[in-house]
């Protein structure tokens, strides 16, 4: 897909961040991202992930530079303006949530939208439905367990309808399922044109589900490019704490072996389907079975 | 000897309508690296909760049968002597640290049981050279990175020197090489017999299936499967539960499917490398 100038959604121009005690978390970050685009953020613990982000709706000015979302620059507009065009589900619940009960945490997010009462319960209760917390509705975030809260943290967001939505480290903590709901859900959202942004140490998650990474180190983005690109080098995965994930590791190898594969063998089907017909070959499998 | 020995073991937390655990008869060995695994709110916690008697003395509830700690029942013997058998390490060590210096956090534990002066020093040294934090000796555990931190909580519980530590999601906050960092640390600590046995709840299957000697796979408050790390990923039970299974697992499991495979699935990069080796 062709960027173009006027779907640029953030711009930030040497964004520098120091944390009152002196920490220089951000060190002149420069980034386009692009209405509709779904980005992945890397790096180490401290890499300046988290603060970076905090800066897209207002949570943190800039020391220096700038940040514009859309045609907002953050440092003059009100926060809550941003708040409804950025929604970012934090990297734990706990430190979200503070509702009495579920229902109420889903209430509180929709307090401010204008919605008649009607509207706001039919609202809220069309959340608890489609994120499947409608059997907690009564029940203390507190006793949910972790998978549960973390649905409730991003329903929290969801149901506000953000333009640009983050997430910081979706997948902790999810199972099977808990992960093919992210998926989902950031698939839907694509789908309607939202801009996604997604903090994450899931190299998988990350080679199966998002096109385009930026890798931070020690506040600066040190490389910004296709996924399975940047998983592949050693050079960037050393400096950015990362490991290559388990079918480039695979696909590296039979490369080393001298045996030719596909470009894109690190999609999970593709790999399957060349190794089904490797395996075949050399072992005169014939249609139908073993031999 | 077993460690720990579930007998016929239930409970229903006083909030929950449901038991969370359900006829639990498992016995845990000593040696042994135990990945335990299981979908979201299968009971995972509350299990390891068990182990040392959180349940039933802080968290309270209704409860049928017995979970005994080297021969200890958890109903009637105190947590604070239960502990000294069994060290739990949280997902966060932001909750579990408190000290000033990472030198005080490691001594905590070890203060409060009554260590003699004399063998704390040497105790503390040791922690620190396992674990590999000589250079974080004075810092404050706020200060230090997530990775450090986590290798900081496994120090101070280490210092208490418990046969068996509990680790639910020691890496999930910690990014993907740390991560495999502190899972070989755990693994060495295991091998050098520090302590007896290791048991890590983890969904990050990928890094920590190379690790395991044994699984157990809990689901809806039941054992699933219990047994040895190969014999239970190769089982129909494990590959249909739900969790997060390894794309090299995935990968042969499919090729299985299409009769193009046959043998174990392998557990790691490292046996799938031979597996294609093998057929060279």
């Amino acid at each position: 897909m062709e960027k173009k100038l006027e779907d640029l959604q953030i711009l930030v121009n040497n964004l520098t961040y120091h944390y009152p005690d002196g920490t220089i978390a951000l060190k002149g970050v420069n980034l386009n991202i692009y209405s509709g685009e779904i980005v992945g953020i890397m790096g180490k613990n401290g890499a300046g992930k988290s603060t970076l982000i905090k800066t897209f709706n207002g949570l943190l000015k800039p020391t220096t530079g700038v940040v514009y979302i859309e045609n907002d620059e953050v440092n003059n507009v009100l926060m809550s303006k941003l708040t409804k065009k950025v929604g970012i589900v934090f990297q734990n619940p706990d430190l979200q949530l503070f509702a009495n009960t579920v229902e109420d945490e889903i209430r509180f997010s929709l307090k401010n939208l204008n919605f008649t009462k009607i509207e706001l319960e039919n609202q809220i209760s069309l959340t608890l439905e489609k994120f499947k917390l409608k059997k907690f509705q009564n029940r203390t975030p507190f006793t949910l367990s972790g998978g549960e809260k973390k649905r409730l943290a991003i329903a929290s967001i969801m149901c506000r309808n953000p333009e640009i939505i983050v997430f910081d480290e979706p997948t902790i903590g999810q199972d099977a399922e808990g992960v093919k709901f992210i998926r989902n859900l950031i698939k839907e959202k694509h789908s309607e044109g939202k801009t996604i942004i997604i903090v994450t140490h899931d190299i998988e998650f990350a080679i199966d589900n998002i096109p385009r990474t930026i890798l931070m180190a020690d506040g600066l983005i040190i490389a910004d490019g296709p996924t399975n690109k940047i998983l592949s080098q050693d050079q960037i995965l050393n400096i950015g704490y990362l490991i290559s994930p388990q079918l480039i590791i695979l696909s590296k190898f039979l490369i080393d072996l001298k045996i030719k594969v596909p470009e894109d063998v690190y999609i999970k089907e593709n790999m399957v389907q060349f190794l089904g017909s490797y395996f075949k070959d050399k072992m005169g499998i014939t249609e139908g079975g073993k031999p | 000897m077993n460690l720990i020995e579930f007998q016929n073991f239930c409970f229903r937390y006083d909030h929950s309508e449901d038991f969370v655990l359900k006829d639990i008869n498992i016995n845990i060995d000593s040696g042994k690296f135990i990945l335990m695994c299981g979908i979201t709110g299968s009971g995972k916690t509350s299990l390891v909760r068990a182990m040392n008697g959180l349940i039933p003395q802080f968290y309270h509830g209704e409860i049928k049968g017995n979970v005994l700690v080297k021969g200890k029942n958890t109903k009637n013997v105190p947590t604070s002597t239960l502990s000294r058998d069994v060290g739990l390490v949280f997902q966060n060590p932001e909750n579990q640290l408190i000290a000033m210096n990472v030198e005080r956090e490691i001594a905590f534990g070890p203060e409060n049981i009554g260590v003699p002066w004399d063998e704390m020093d040497s105790r503390i040294k040791e922690c620190i050279k396992i674990t590999d934090i000589e250079h974080l000796r004075k810092k404050a555990p706020f200060e230090i990175s997530g990775g450090e931190q986590q290798r900081v909580a496994i120090a101070s519980i280490l210092a208490l020197q418990p046969e068996i530590i509990i680790f639910d999601e020691p890496t999930s906050l910690l990014d993907p090489k740390s991560a495999i960092q502190i899972l070989n640390l755990l693994k060495k600590i295991l091998l050098e017999k520090k302590v007896s046995t290791i048991i890590v709840i983890e969904h990050r299957l990928d890094i920590v299936l190379p690790l395991a000697d044994e699984i157990i796979l809990v689901d809806k408050g039941r054992i699933l499967e219990q047994g040895e790390a190969h014999n239970v990923i190769n089982g129909e039970k494990f590959l249909n539960s739900g969790v997060n299974i390894p794309k090299c697992v995935s990968v042969f499991q499919q090729l299985m499917n299409q009769n193009i495979f046959s043998g174990k699935l392998p557990i790691s990069i490292e046996e799938t490398k031979n597996l294609i080796n093998s057929i060279k």
